[in-house]
């Protein structure tokens, strides 16, 4: 008997491993024969964890399951069990789905390379091998593939960039800093299929030309580091990495490089001054990373999501992949969907669902059944939405249009108890105490937005308009989006829910 | 300036050489010595500036820069409580000011019997079972006031 018991960060710190323990010590008591896999996540986080047995009918999952469930599951032979929640794959969650870059996710063994071959793995690099980095290149752009990690900018001109530098030595930089409040979907994606991800470099090395990579993951996700290490060896003992990448002759190997705690790191030239072993100052643009990046040298930087989705767009090619989405937002997204929420997790669908779809049809509104109140798009750089904007499609330029951004594709949902001034004040804090001090109106500024939202909340009505100045400074003044972009959740709190700043001023005169 | 302690030198040498050949040794280095030590002794970066070249100011410069490197001695265990917005949502605030009654200590601080360190993150990457905490690298969802009771009991 094959039973899956998830090794995701999510699922441990629900109590997966002692789920798991119990599951082989009562295979032992009872002298079942079992195979344990501890696979990745489904993305389901509420039923985390959420254990499936293989049957001739497909796998069937069960959960949330403790480990003091483990005892009768195994009565019940993993039948008729309360906890039963039928085949994993006709769940809701997962028949609205379109998982393409999570397609293997949750479904097999990470650090098992015969069924990530089994599974599709490594189709999309030997295509990849057969041709010419100018035709990879010319795939990749005419997929639609746009960077996941919050700008989306366009993959294939990044890469063409690149491609078309002369250099000694080029690199691919896997931008895995993941900072964003509300974004799990480059961790799960390491833990639960690491090997994804370095076909995915592989393919973008033998595109351009470079022939070393680095995956830059936060110190923060130590499972994923683990995973990501084990991996590498693996994919180096098997011939996937190294000289010649499956034989092919082409070279590319990579390693992981753990963060230390700074999110301003995930800012690309920041994070690569990190790599460098500097200060994560941000860097002037121009030079682009793709001219001068790493130790001065040409440099992809990308994305985990972006580089992962790489094989299957050279696996099925670039008009499968476009076909989906809406708009110029091409193919699929994977939302995070977090916070106060009945159904969390992470689920991959076309781009294009609008936000109340999200929130209330998959997420289910709050975990707390109180109406939902605002929705933190974007991660800590996002804005708010009210329930106002809930029609507003997934896509770049429809959020953009609504003075937000879609980023990584974090969803924070709030229930009515949210106290939105507090948001605000948290936005300018979070700015202060992260700012890389490159520039005045972000290190300052956010100090000084601070000390203004607590005027507003102490009733001074005068600090609204100041606020608003502020961030108009922020907002033109500052070198990178975290200073040029924190203004977006403060202004929009301001703006959606005037009252809340403005009401602080009555309960102080009355 | 008192010469290093050499029992400090000669092992952060041994980690400085055993770096020595990556591209941007220099966070590798610091992670290493970190763990070794469990903080970055001022002794030690002498020794890097001098091994990789740089000035003294530089290395310090640069371990400065990242919240993850402690120039002190962290309590036995570390506690950290994510405080980002995913995890507000589920009453993070709220948790952590029970901790920080709880323990009689501030973000950053440690307990006087050496126990305890409460550091502030910001996103562990489970923000769809928050509120999250990491305890010693060890991840726990959905923490509330009593599963920081729980967690603390285990610890002291
Ligand atoms: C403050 C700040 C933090 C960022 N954090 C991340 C991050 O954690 N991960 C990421 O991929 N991109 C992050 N970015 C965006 C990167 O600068 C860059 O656009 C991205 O890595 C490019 O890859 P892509 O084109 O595949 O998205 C951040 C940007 C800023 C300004
Ligand atoms: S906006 Fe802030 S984080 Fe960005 S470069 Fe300027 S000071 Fe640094
Ligand atoms: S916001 Fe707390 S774990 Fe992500």
């Amino acid at each position: 008997m094959k039973i899956y018991v998830p090794r995701d960060a999510a699922a441990r710190a629900l109590g997966a491993d002692a789920v798991a323990d119990a599951v082989q010590a009562e295979a032992k008591t009872r002298g079942v024969d079992i195979t344990l896999v501890r696979n990745g996540s489904r993305g389901m986080i509420w039923l985390e964890p959420l254990v499936e047995v293989e049957t001739d009918a497909g796998r069937i999952a069960f959960g949330p399951v403790a480990a003091s469930d483990v005892a009768a599951l195994f009565d019940a032979k993993f039948g008729k069990h309360p906890l039963v929640l039928g085949q994993t794959e006709d769940l809701p969650w997962m028949k609205g789905q379109t998982r393409l870059t999570f397609a293997r996710v949750g479904v097999i063994d990470p650090l098992d390379l015969d069924d990530y071959e089994a599974h599709g793995g490594l189709t999309g690099l030997r295509r990849a091998l057969d041709m010419s980095g100018d035709q990879i290149v010319a795939e990749v752009t005419e997929s639609g593939l746009r960077g996941r990690g919050g700008a989306g900018f366009p993959t294939g001109i990044k890469w063409r960039t690149v491609a078309g530098a002369q250099a000694t030595q080029k690199y691919i930089v896997c931008n895995a800093d993941e900072g964003d409040s509300a974004t799990f979907a480059d961790r799960m994606l390491m833990e639960g299929d690491p090997f994804t991800l370095i076909e995915g470099m592989a393919i973008a090395g033998i595109a351009t030309g470079a022939t070393r990579g680095y995956v830059y993951l936060r110190s923060e996700y130590p499972d994923a580091i683990e995973v990501m290490g084990a991996a590498l060896k693996i994919a180096r003992d098997r011939g996937l990495l190294g000289d010649s990448v499956l034989g092919s002759g082409k070279a590319f190997d990579m390693w992981v490089r753990v963060g230390a705690g700074a999110y301003v790191c995930g800012e690309e030239t920041s994070l690569l001054n990190s790599l460098e072993g500097k200060r994560g100052v941000v860097r002037a643009k121009p030079p682009l990373p793709a001219l001068e990046g790493f130790l001065g040298k040409p440099t992809v930087v990308n994305n985990v999501i972006s580089l992962a989705t790489v094989p299957v767009i050279l696996e099925k090619g670039a008009a499968f992949y476009k076909d989906f989405g809406h708009g110029r937002s091409r193919g699929t997204i994977p939302l995070q969907i977090a916070g106060n929420v009945k159904y969390g997790g992470l689920y991959e669908c076309a781009f294009g669902l609008t936000l109340g779809q999200i929130v209330d049809e998959i997420g289910g509104g709050t975990a707390t059944g109180r109406p939902v109140k605002a929705v933190q798009v974007g991660g800590p750089l996002g804005a708010y939405f009210p329930r106002d904007l809930f029609d507003t499609p997934f896509g770049y330029e429809e959020f953009a249009g609504k003075d937000g951004l879609v980023g990584h594709a974090g969803l924070t949902v709030f229930d009515d108890s949210a106290d939105m001034l507090a948001l605000a004040r948290f936005a300018m804090e979070f700015c202060a105490i992260e700012s890389c001090g490159k520039c005045t109106p972000c290190r300052i500024g956010a100090v000084r937005g601070v000390e203004t939202l607590d005027r507003i909340a102490a009733g001074d009505g005068a600090g609204i308009p100041l606020l608003t100045d502020l961030c108009h400074t922020m907002k033109l003044g500052s070198l990178c989006a975290l200073g040029g972009f924190t203004p977006y959740p403060v202004m929009s709190a301001l703006t959606h829910f005037p009252d809340e700043f403005t009401g602080r001023q009555k309960e102080a005169a009355e | 300036m008192a010469q290093p302690s050499p029992e400090i030198a000669s092992r952060v040498e041994e980690i400085i050489a055993d770096h020595a050949a990556l591209e941007g040794p220099l966070l590798p280095i610091l992670h290493a010595v970190q763990a070794a030590f469990g903080h970055i002794p001022r002794d030690a970066l002498p020794v890097i500036a001098d091994k990789l070249n740089l000035s003294r100011a530089e290395v310090h410069g640069v371990m400065s820069f990242y919240h993850d490197f402690r120039e002190d001695k962290a309590g036995r265990h570390v506690l950290k409580l994510c405080r980002a917005e995913a995890c507000q949502a589920m009453g993070a605030d709220r948790v952590a000011a029970h901790a920080r009654g709880k323990l009689g200590i501030e973000w950053h601080q440690t307990t006087q019997d050496g126990a305890v360190t409460l550091e502030p993150v910001f996103c562990l990457g489970l923000c769809a079972c928050g509120p999250a905490a990491m305890v010693d690298g060890r991840v726990v969802g959905r923490v509330d006031e009593a599963r920081v009771d729980e967690l603390l009991a285990e610890v002291r």
